[in-house]
């Protein structure tokens, strides 16, 4: 994928690294229903995993009761500036993708 | 010099780190609980994560708004004092399907994430931190005036 759906930052920083990560995403849950009164199937991002140097940093599990555009942050020890992460998405309709971001 | 050992090794290493790669999101693919995220009450979502009822705790701490003017979009983080923490989750009791969101914090990560999440009306939300000695909660009633599940 050239271009992917999620924007992050990650910051290293007194040998803790800040990762805020924002995926541009409907998250539709499936609850809403469109003008002909037929619910809107729903999809999601279910899982979003971020590696860093083969090791998981974090994994997000997300439900329906997750905001559009889901944002997180969250901090890991280590991490230098130049690493790079690796943060792999999969919405409930089985599409993935793994997209990159180099820790600043 | 590029000799046989040299080439093999490589090949071999390359394999390893490929093979890493494919192997982790499926991992994460495994974790995805449906029966605690498609569970349509609080109780039955926990039960479906933890063995016993997690137990209400100081040093969990939530930080919510007290009224959300925007059920789609509610900023949420929860932090722990806690060590060893292995996870957090979030619930919305009011919502169609209360679990919003569940972390696992691995080794070396901080108990300390933000996310934002939708609520479609005025409810309790919990946040549920698990560490190898059981599983400790904080909640706070954070108020709606516009929902955003929907409708």
């Amino acid at each position: 994928m050239a271009k992917g759906i999620l924007r992050a930052k990650a910051k290293a920083k007194g040998g803790n690294t800040v990762v805020k990560i924002m995926a541009k995403h409907a998250m539709e849950t499936g609850n809403r229903k469109d003008k002909s009164g037929e619910k809107i199937p729903a999809k999601y991002i279910q899982t979003l995993s971020v590696v860093h140097k083969g090791k998981m940093v974090m994994e997000s599990n997300m439900g329906s009761a997750t905001s559009k555009n889901p944002y997180m942050a969250f901090t890991f020890v280590g991490g230098a500036k130049g690493d790079e992460l690796q943060m792999t998405w999969m919405e409930n309709t089985g599409s993935t993708a793994t997209e990159t971001a180099k820790i600043k | 010099m590029i000799n046989r050992r040299s080439v093999l090794k490589a090949v071999f290493t390359g394999g390893l780190v490929a093979g890493l790669g494919v192997l982790m999101p499926r991992i994460a693919m495994a974790a995805w609980s449906k029966a605690a995220f498609g569970a349509e009450s609080q109780e039955i979502a926990m039960g479906a994560l933890y063995e016993a009822n997690p137990q209400a705790s100081a040093d969990v701490t939530l930080k919510a708004p007290d009224i959300a003017e925007n059920g789609a979009v509610v900023p949420i983080s929860v932090k722990s004092s806690l060590s060893g923490v292995t996870s957090i989750a979030i619930f919305v009791a009011n919502n169609p399907q209360p679990l919003a969101s569940q972390f696992t914090i691995p080794e070396g990560t901080l108990a300390n994430v933000s996310c934002r999440i939708r609520m479609g009306k005025t409810s309790d939300v919990t946040a549920v931190v698990t560490t190898a000695s059981g599983s400790f909660s904080a909640s706070k009633e954070v108020k709606v005036t516009i929902g955003g599940c929907g409708g």
